[in-house]
């Protein structure tokens, strides 16, 4: 080639230069990202400013912080009119801030036991990846757990559990024929089973039984839990109910479910909060009573349902009229059609949104404590507060609450960030 | 097939109402219904009895009974001799009074911290995300609760301000914040002073038609009329013209220390104030996700292609990205609207006197007529919230992609 015989023709690559020092490493990226401009120089000093003086005020009263005292005044005699915190409340209430004041305090292993165990059942539903065999401790735990938290005979639980298990080998065993027949004979057979078992249970009610933990006495965080807990897992399937009936045909189930989700969603929980402690229990027949937790989860569940039925009734919008069309050409009734078509992949879509909806449960159950139930911010308000021992110690209580919220809602909200790239099965 | 088969078919037999999907969804609401009626009666019949049992009866004449308890903070006359009724609309104008605020300063504290956290400074950017985790993470109870509180502790209290070396000064002389609340100057309207609000409203009126005659001459005639310098003359002098000939019909009475507290101007409780505080910098956070995903919905080749056609930034801001953005914006803004009306129902944990704390709490105690008086609490929240999602519809289908 002619090129071999010019001699002003390079013949090896030249090593690329290293750029110059303003244009790399850490000078490159504070001159890009704090100092890029007039306004942003002045952004960056205002910032550091600002982070400035809250680490000034917050850390030595962070590191000033007295964790042994029995009461705040001991605090500030420790203190000596430094500034600092005073944690000592959380070390000393820390059961009445996680029990409530009335949970036996020879039963916390229960709830603790409760609370671990919930982890267990929790992974195979939120990690797909797990072996699908440890689904069946999950379908069981909800009955362990009543028995945990609640105490008495273990066949209360045994029981409840068979009557749903009955149910479910009915439901399969008629399926083939209608779906209307097989779960009206599911309800028929559960609802026998647990008649007897009422009767069975009642003669033994010594069998493995706990010490009994009435609901009054359920309080702290605990109760947040629980009743969040609760009321998420029974609003999923009654939400997607009522999306369902929204976007049916059928013009009386259609109106019911509308009426019913505008009016929840119309109110603040607040008032239906009211409702629960002072109406609702007028609509029950003369004499019975039923507990304020039950009748408050009434309620919560009949809220969040209203919101997740707006978030799924949003993801069967998003799917195009096609993929009904589809079903409904290779012959699928309205349940497979739904079933194997149109919920898969409207739910997909409104995971976020279910996500975020009952975040925002488990944020609300500290309504409670307005009528004067004694959660986690009502135990603070109330009981911890009011005493002398601890009257003025805002800062520490509810710095300590807002952190348990903070690491339980957003360890939840990047789960559902997680989980949406997992499903993202369309565009990789 | 031939048609004797059809025939067959079509005629009516029993078991079509369960088999036949025509018919089969008659069934269903038929029972759908009957459950309904059935349920409700049920419940009627117990509400009945129960009401029976404790010797009550539905009646609204509470409404007309004087109240006897006191509200502090009341944009109205009341007093403790006003009726129940006086009471609730007292806390109806309080609510509205709040939520008014609150969605002001949320969509203040929204906008800036989503168009913060897109800032390509980094440290700003993760200083608004460090705001909106912590703020929409946390029960906004709780913040209503850590802020009071802290407007408590902070704040110096009236007697502060007293003596030769005050620990605390006014604002200006004119502004007081307190513990106890804000004290800021009222406006005293004296003779005249309709005529200077007639003329403020007229030219914000001339504004607006101004505006829209330049818009007029630029679609007919082409010619780019000079508009920002002229709208502001035209909002401000004939105002400013009129108060002076007028004599400064419009007067300020400033809040003055008496004694160990304030007296005069407008004070605005501490609850009120930590409530709305609150209520705005929570609702804050969602709405600067929502901003934020607003304005990273817009395609970057919008604002490419309007640049390419010669456009200057602030026009390709308000012609080509705002519009756009604003479609995904507004929805979701005005339902946080609709919640933080909802959510200013917390105000009971402040004691501040809204709707929730006038007819749901103290009257609600006082009489004991709690189904009465919880209905109409509910009725008033449906009412504000329907009449919100109607706007919001009509709006939606106004904006709606009219090519679909």
């Amino acid at each position: 080639m002619s090129g071999e015989s010019n001699s002003f023709v390079r013949k090896e690559m030249i090593s690329e230069r290293i750029p110059p020092a303003a244009e790399r490493g850490l000078f490159k990226w504070v001159r890009e990202n704090l100092f890029s401009s007039v306004f942003n120089t002045i952004m960056t000093f205002v910032s550091l400013w600002f982070i400035y003086s809250i680490v000034v005020a917050a850390a030595p009263w962070f590191l000033n912080g007295i964790w042994d005292a029995k009461t705040i005044r001991e605090c500030y005699d420790l203190l000596d009119g430094k500034s600092g915190a005073c944690f000592a409340v959380l070390n000393e209430r820390f059961p009445q801030l996680i029990y409530g004041f009335k949970y036996p305090s020879s039963e916390y292993w229960r709830p603790n036991l409760a609370s671990i165990l919930l982890l267990f059942a929790l992974a195979p539903i939120l990690f797909r990846k797990l072996p699908r065999r440890l689904l069946a401790f999950s379908a069981v735990y909800p009955f362990l757990a009543f028995w945990l938290i609640w105490g008495g005979s273990i066949l209360t639980s045994v029981s409840a559990f068979l009557g749903c298990v009955i149910a479910i080998v009915c439901y399969r065993r008629f399926s083939s024929r209608s779906f209307a027949i097989a779960v009206l004979i599911s309800l028929i057979a559960a609802n026998v089973w647990w008649i007897i078992g009422g009767y069975i249970v009642d003669l033994n009610d010594s069998v493995l039984a706990l010490k009994d933990v009435p609901s009054r006495d359920l309080g702290g965080f605990m109760l947040n839990l629980l009743l969040g807990t609760i009321a998420v897992c029974l609003s999923i399937p009654l939400g997607i109910a009522l999306a369902l009936g929204r976007q049916s045909g059928m013009p009386i189930i259609k109106w019911i479910c509308v009426f019913f989700i505008e009016f929840i969603r119309g109110v603040p929980l607040i008032t239906l909060l009211f409702v629960a402690n002072v109406i609702l229990a007028f609509f029950f027949p003369p004499g019975t009573s039923l507990d304020l937790i039950l009748r408050v989860l009434i309620m919560m569940t009949f809220f969040n349902a209203a919101y997740i039925a707006e978030v799924v009734r949003g993801g069967l919008a998003a799917l195009s009229k096609g993929q009904y069309e589809a079903a409904d050409s290779i012959g699928l009734d309205y349940t497979q059609s739904m079933r194997f078509i149109i919920l898969p992949q409207a739910l997909k879509i409104s995971i976020p949104g279910i996500v975020n909806v009952s975040v925002g449960m488990l944020k609300d159950t500290t309504l409670v404590s307005i009528i004067s139930m004694f959660d986690l911010v009502g135990m603070i308000r109330g009981p911890i507060l009011s005493s002398t021992d601890w009257n003025g110690v805002y800062w520490e209580l509810f710095g300590a609450a807002a952190a348990i919220f903070f690491v339980i809602c957003f360890s939840v909200s990047k789960y559902s960030q997680w989980l949406e790239r997992q499903l993202e099965t369309d565009r990789r | 097939m031939n048609t004797s088969d059809l025939a067959r078919r079509d005629k009516f037999q029993f078991s079509m109402l369960l088999n036949d999907k025509r018919y089969r969804s008659y069934t269903f609401q038929f029972f759908a219904l009957f459950i309904l009626i059935c349920a409700m009666a049920y419940l009627g019949k117990n509400l009945l009895e129960n009401l029976a049992a404790a010797g009550l009866n539905i009646s609204y004449s509470f409404l007309g009974e004087p109240s006897g308890y006191d509200i502090n903070q009341r944009l109205i006359e009341y007093n403790s001799q006003s009726t129940h009724l006086r009471a609730s609309i007292v806390g109806v104008l309080n609510t509205l009074l709040v939520a008014f605020l609150g969605c002001i300063a949320a969509t203040f504290f929204g906008v800036t911290a989503g168009i913060l956290r897109l800032s390509n400074n980094w440290i700003v950017a993760k200083l608004m995300m460090i705001y909106v985790e912590i703020f929409r993470n946390v029960p906004v109870l709780i913040w209503i609760l850590i802020i009071h509180s802290v407007f408590l502790a902070f704040l110096p209290q009236p007697k502060a301000f007293r003596g030769e070396n005050p620990e605390a000064t006014m604002l200006w002389d004119a502004f007081a914040f307190t513990g106890r609340g804000f004290y800021i100057p009222k406006p005293v309207f004296n003779d005249g002073s309709l005529i200077v609000i007639i003329t403020f409203i007229l030219s914000i009126i001339g504004v607006f038609a101004f505006r829209y005659y330049a818009r007029q001459k630029l679609y007919s005639e082409g010619k780019l009329l000079e508009t920002r310098w002229t709208s502001v003359g035209i909002f401000f002098i004939p105002t400013i013209l009129i108060y002076f000939a007028l004599g400064n019909p419009i007067a300020l009475e400033y809040p003055e220390l008496k004694g160990f507290n304030f007296k005069g101007g407008i004070h605005a409780r501490g609850s009120l104030i930590s409530l709305w505080f609150a209520l705005s910098i929570y609702t804050g956070a969602f709405i600067a996700e929502v901003v934020r995903a607003g304005i990273q919905s817009v395609d970057n080749g919008q604002s490419e292609a309007a640049g390419a056609l010669g456009m200057r930034p602030n026009f390709i801001m308000n012609l080509v990205i705002l519009p756009q953005a604003l479609r995904v914006i507004i929805p979701p803004l005005i339902s946080f609207y609709l919640n933080i009306t909802k959510n200013s129902s917390l105000a009971l944990a402040v004691g501040y006197m809204d709707i929730t704390g006038t007819l749901g709490g103290i009257t609600l105690n006082q009489t004991g007529r709690a189904i009465e008086a919880v209905l109409l609490l509910m009725l008033f929240y449906l009412v504000i919230s329907l009449s919100i999602s109607a706007i919001m519809n009509v709006y939606n289908r106004s904006i709606m992609l009219k090519e679909r």
